[in-house]
């Protein structure tokens, strides 16, 4: 009765949701300098997407970049440490809240570049690829990003080398306060799949089932030596563009947000999908009870770290370091 | 194989020499950009396995990020971006992802690829073809920068830019292809990053030469020498990391200075060398310093206005001069 993907899935929903709520929490108390893209509201796409790949699989991914490398199966703590700046921060204190990096769990890289994270994916395929392992990579991008060049320069080279990549597009709707429909000439991205001879399938983003059936077909494609896919997920964002910004609402209506907040929400849609599928009430609630306990104690570990000393900006700059001049 | 044992060739040649060495050396070593697996500059691959050389299509911003992604998990890509000016397209993956996926990620990449480009300028190329872009990634914290002024530095250079961990440019002077010397056989053969190289000991006056206008310099010196002027000439080889002692060193010798480099003069290198001299070597200055480059105009096409812009060995020469 309980399967172990779908409890998987839910905690990784769960812990994205309880995270990004407590980042949100911290930048209101004024814990966490500058802002941050929180993920609620596509937490089904992420994890249906990570969960279709294995823990040495590839994937890179956007600003809004914390829910990939928890979706992915990276431990919280140094991912909140990270947004507070501490040294104990998953990229010590260099990255923060756009560029949460695990390597540990296949993560390559967030990219405040919006597309920046494409071509590098792209490229972890070709070296997957000429390496001959039978590794796949996956790179996240927004509706916003499938307008950049490198998406387009990226997804032909990946068809026409057969690389082992798939392009998963979080089409939440909006770039930033402007709509998809004011900046695509075909708004389903999905479709663009054709201009390169490649599978493109659009799915229900608030459906982890959808979303994590559509990635495992194209991660077999892939690991078959079939090529890239491309996968657009419809989902939605329920925040702001980035929580810490000035700039609030006015470009989408209150109807559309009250639709998806209550009726799209994807962690209540699988909460509700896991009690059809014979789940208790009881095995549920241990699930959340595990999340809640998860991010608080990230919270207190990013608490409790230190701050990087200052002379530690002079450090990692090249593999070998060379003198810094002051 | 010897250490002894040099052959002559071409700089070009030495580049396809280093290239075919080191794909040969290391199985991570990959090559990637346009028309390459016909004639890449340096060309010829040996028994290379081909899905190891990538003709790309025409994508420089796409390939450059796909050899940043490749870099970090296991790869050491060479890009081939030909003409210098089209390393503009591909500065978005150089210098947000390349140059910094290390340090923002805390150390938890490195990122050993290769970005070469060639330097086309004195040729009738008019201003997209002809510029000289090494001061600009200067100004990069996290890249290397590295421009050969010999076929064996060409060769030495471009070998530890591949072996290297970190992001390196390759900017190469394409006055400099047919320019031929004897050249290190030795597979093991390289020229350390970050060190100058003295061509010449002087004690009236430095030239510090960036790539092809070391040649010039060379020139100049021959004919200052017959006015009884003997000059310390310094090619940088390296311009991220700069050489600071070397050029302090043979200041140290002449007390003037000489910045010869056909960049644009506006922040250009030898701004920043002239920068170093002015902040770490004020007291060994017998005169000013004096920088012979480029003026800051786009480059023309007509031969009549495009040659008197770049150093020369006359322009050097008088440069020199003037400090006596
Ligand atoms: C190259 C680049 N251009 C512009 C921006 C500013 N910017 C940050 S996020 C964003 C919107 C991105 O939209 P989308 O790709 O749909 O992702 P979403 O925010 O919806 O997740 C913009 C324009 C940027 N960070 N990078």
């Amino acid at each position: 009765m309980i399967n172990d993907i779908d409890s998987e899935a839910y905690l990784r929903m769960l812990r994205i949701r309880g995270f990004e709520e407590a980042v949100t929490r911290l930048i209101t108390e004024g814990e966490v300098a500058g802002a941050a893209h929180s993920s609620v509201g596509q937490e089904a796409a992420i994890v249906g997407a990570c969960m279709a790949l294995r823990n040495d699989d590839y994937m890179s991914g956007t600003h809004r970049s914390h829910g990939h490398p928890i979706g992915k199966g990276a431990h919280l703590n140094a991912l909140m440490a990270e947004i507070l700046g501490k040294v104990t921060g998953v990229c010590k204190g260099r990255g923060g809240s756009m560029h949460l990096t695990d390597k540990s769990i296949g993560s390559i890289g967030e990219s405040a570049i919006v597309g920046g994270g494409i071509p590098l994916a792209t490229g972890a395929a070709l070296s997957a690829q000429v390496r001959k392992t039978d590794q796949v990579a996956l790179t996240f991008f927004g509706d916003g990003a499938s307008n950049e060049g490198v998406f387009h320069e990226s997804i032909n080279m990946a068809a026409i080398w057969k690389l082992p990549v798939i392009f998963f597009c979080e089409n939440n709707h909006y770039a930033a306060v402007t709509p998809a429909r004011d900046t695509h000439g075909q708004p389903d991205i999905a479709r663009r799949a054709d201009g390169y001879g490649i599978p493109g399938v659009i799915v229900d983003g608030q459906d982890f089932d959808a979303v994590f059936k559509a990635t495992q077909d194209a991660v077999a494609r892939a690991r078959a030596g079939e090529g890239p896919s491309l996968i657009e997920a419809k989902t939605y964002r329920f925040d702001e563009h980035c929580v810490g910004l000035f700039i609030k609402g006015g470009y989408r209506t209150q109807e559309e947000m009250d639709y998806y907040m209550t009726e799209r929400d994807p962690v209540k849609l699988m909460r509700a999908t896991l009690l059809a599928r014979g789940y208790s009430d009881g095995d549920l609630s241990a699930i959340e009870t595990r999340a809640i306990a998860e991010v608080d104690e990230a919270v207190t570990f990013a608490k409790s770290s230190p701050y990087p000393e200052p002379e530690e900006a002079f450090e990692l700059v090249h593999a070998d370091p060379i003198a810094i001049r002051r | 194989m010897t250490e002894a044992l040099t052959k002559r060739m071409t700089y070009l040649d030495a580049l396809g020499l280093a290239q075919r060495e080191e794909l040969e050396r290391d199985p991570s070593t990959i090559m990637i950009g346009e028309d390459i697996t016909l004639y890449a500059a340096g060309g010829a691959y040996g028994d290379i396995d081909m899905s190891r050389v990538r003709s790309a299509p025409i994508a420089e911003c796409g390939f450059a990020g796909m050899a940043v992604g490749a870099a970090i998990t296991g790869l050491r890509p060479i890009v081939d971006l030909t003409i210098a000016n089209f390393v503009y397209l591909a500065a978005d993956p150089i210098i947000n992802q390349a140059a910094r996926l290390r340090y923002m990620t805390g150390g938890q990449f490195n990122v050993p690829v290769t970005f070469r480009a060639s330097m086309w300028h004195n040729q009738a190329n008019a201003a997209q073809h002809s510029d000289r872009p090494y001061p600009m990634f200067m100004n990069v914290p996290g890249l290397k920068v590295v421009c050969p002024a010999t076929p064996s530095d060409a060769k030495g250079l471009l070998k530890a830019a591949i072996r290297d961990n970190d992001p390196v440019l390759v900017f190469e002077d394409n006055d400099l292809w047919g320019m031929r010397e004897e050249v290190p056989l030795d597979t093991d053969f390289v020229v350390p990053i970050g060190k100058a190289k003295t061509h010449r000991e002087g004690s009236d006056v430095t030239i510090i030469t960036v790539s092809g206008v070391l040649r010039h310099a060379l020139k100049a010196a021959d004919a200052l020498a017959k006015d009884g002027i003997n000059v310390d000439v310094v090619d940088l080889r390296t311009l991220l990391p700069l050489d600071n002692e070397a050029i302090l060193n043979s200041l140290g010798k002449t007390g003037r200075i000489v910045i010869a480099d056909a960049a644009h003069r506006t922040c250009g290198a030898a701004a920043e060398i002239a920068a170093i001299v002015a902040e770490d070597g004020f007291d060994l200055l017998k005169k000013p310093v004096r920088r012979v480059v480029t003026p800051d105009v786009p480059i023309p096409f007509a031969q009549t206005m495009e040659k008197q812009l770049y150093p020369s060995p006359e322009s050097i020469a008088n440069a020199a001069r003037s400090l006596m």
